[in-house]
């Protein structure tokens, strides 16, 4: 249970906080960068972050940021501005957070704007209704990659691998809002953990612990 | 007072808007057309469609669009329409904003806390489940087109989504590009 056993299975260790060039003007930058390319919804910005802040920056590990979606989505506001601003104040504190949300919302306000004052037509254009119609089916291909690196860090196992699936079931057909699947979870979690701390033995938990489904075999050979 | 009126109707949007971009378009809609009157359903429907196409979050997108067009629409002028814009975005960010900087701190306190550990450890496979949800929800007729309506577009389309998930899994090609090559496929092909 102590944190060098969670780093074990990550490829990288994560930088110290205050390097790694995480500067406020990287911090804007960076961030305008992604909001540029975030096309159709918060989820879009995934694909970004994962290849800006996680591979090239290496500010966050990308088991931090499974983290940080589940705490974005279950809060209030805009799921890619939540995640630009814990980004910010993990790396910068709070001037770090104020950069990481203006680079974030930047592109969208320069955007928006020069299309109301200028091309009140803009959704009208042929080519730019061409180039969507590529641009859409790209975009969830985007969404679609990370889903499996991501089920890499979330050590996803024979044995818990119904948890995502059951989740992705109940948004997909039933509609339910994606911040129950994650109310569920924790709770699930929480429950779990107080089920391993009661078990007489408590030998495997030191590293059982890393994910409550696989406790006693599955985690063991991984690391 | 419009500016008043918009950045308390943004900031409560901001603080109840749960569940992402589409789920607040609701919530903007019922305050800004049915409470407010700022402007049509048509001129609405317009905002949605272009906060969808352009770049960043639709949250950020369409409150940029309805403050300016809330102003403008009470006769202000194009500058004040800018303010309006402005008031209207730094509003929706300013809840959670606040809550995510107390969210944050404790969170890099307790992170290596037992219990913050096990609730994480039932959420990470979890979120899985949620990018997995918003990438099925995406599949769409809209986004994809039918083989009935229109096989060409459709065939092209399953052609993009494979040809994106080869290129970002295998050749390690970045989103950017790759969305930028896909915007001129569908320029050509389209």
């Amino acid at each position: 249970m102590t944190p060098t056993d969670i780093k074990q299975d990550t490829p990288r260790q994560p930088l110290p906080s205050f390097t790694g060039g995480a500067g406020s003007g990287s911090l804007f930058t960076t961030f305008f960068h992604i909001g540029l390319f975030t096309i159709g919804g918060g989820y879009a910005m995934i694909p970004l972050i994962e290849t800006k802040v996680v591979d090239e920056k290496q500010w966050i590990t990308r088991e931090d940021l499974l983290d940080l979606m589940a705490v974005a989505q279950s809060c209030p506001g805009i799921f890619a501005v939540n995640i630009a601003i814990f980004i910010g104040y993990k790396l910068r504190g709070i001037p770090g957070a104020l950069m990481s949300t203006l680079g974030c919302i930047m592109p969208s306000f320069l955007i928006i704007l020069a299309i109301a004052l200028f091309f009140r037509q803009f959704q009208d254009n042929v080519w730019v209704a061409r180039a969507f119609r590529g641009i859409r089916p790209c975009v969830v291909a985007l969404i679609a990659a990370p889903t499996f690196k991501m089920a890499q860090t979330a050590k996803i196992t024979w044995t818990n691998v119904w948890i995502p699936v059951l989740g992705a079931f109940l948004i997909w057909m039933f509609g339910v809002s994606p911040i129950w699947v994650i109310v569920a979870a924790g709770i699930g979690g929480y429950m779990y953990g107080k089920l391993i701390s009661l078990t007489p033995d408590p030998s495997h938990e030191g590293e059982g612990g890393i994910n409550p489904q696989d406790s006693t075999h599955d985690s063991k050979p991984q690391s | 007072m419009i500016y008043f009126q918009l950045f308390y109707t943004f900031f409560l949007i901001g603080l109840f808007g749960f569940g992402g971009g589409y789920a607040m378009i609701s919530m903007i809609q019922g305050e800004v057309v049915t409470n407010h009157h700022w402007m049509s359903m048509g001129e609405f429907t317009d905002i949605v469609a272009v906060s969808q196409m352009t770049p960043g979050p639709i949250g950020i997108n369409s409150a940029t669009y309805v403050g300016y067009t809330a102003v403008v629409n009470a006769g202000g002028a194009h500058w004040m329409g800018i303010l309006g814009s402005a008031t209207a975005t730094f509003a929706v960010v300013l809840p959670s904003f606040i809550l995510m900087l107390v969210i944050s701190k404790f969170l890099m306190q307790y992170k290596h806390h037992p219990i913050v550990e096990h609730v994480f450890m039932g959420l990470r496979p979890a979120v899985v489940g949620l990018l997995a949800a918003a990438c099925l929800l995406l599949m769409t007729p809209e986004n994809f087109s039918t083989p009935s309506e229109s096989p060409w577009q459709f065939w092209i389309s399953i052609a993009i989504f494979v040809g994106t998930l080869i290129a970002c899994q295998v050749y390690k090609l970045s989103p950017i590009r790759t969305l930028l090559f896909c915007a001129l496929v569908g320029i050509l092909l389209f």
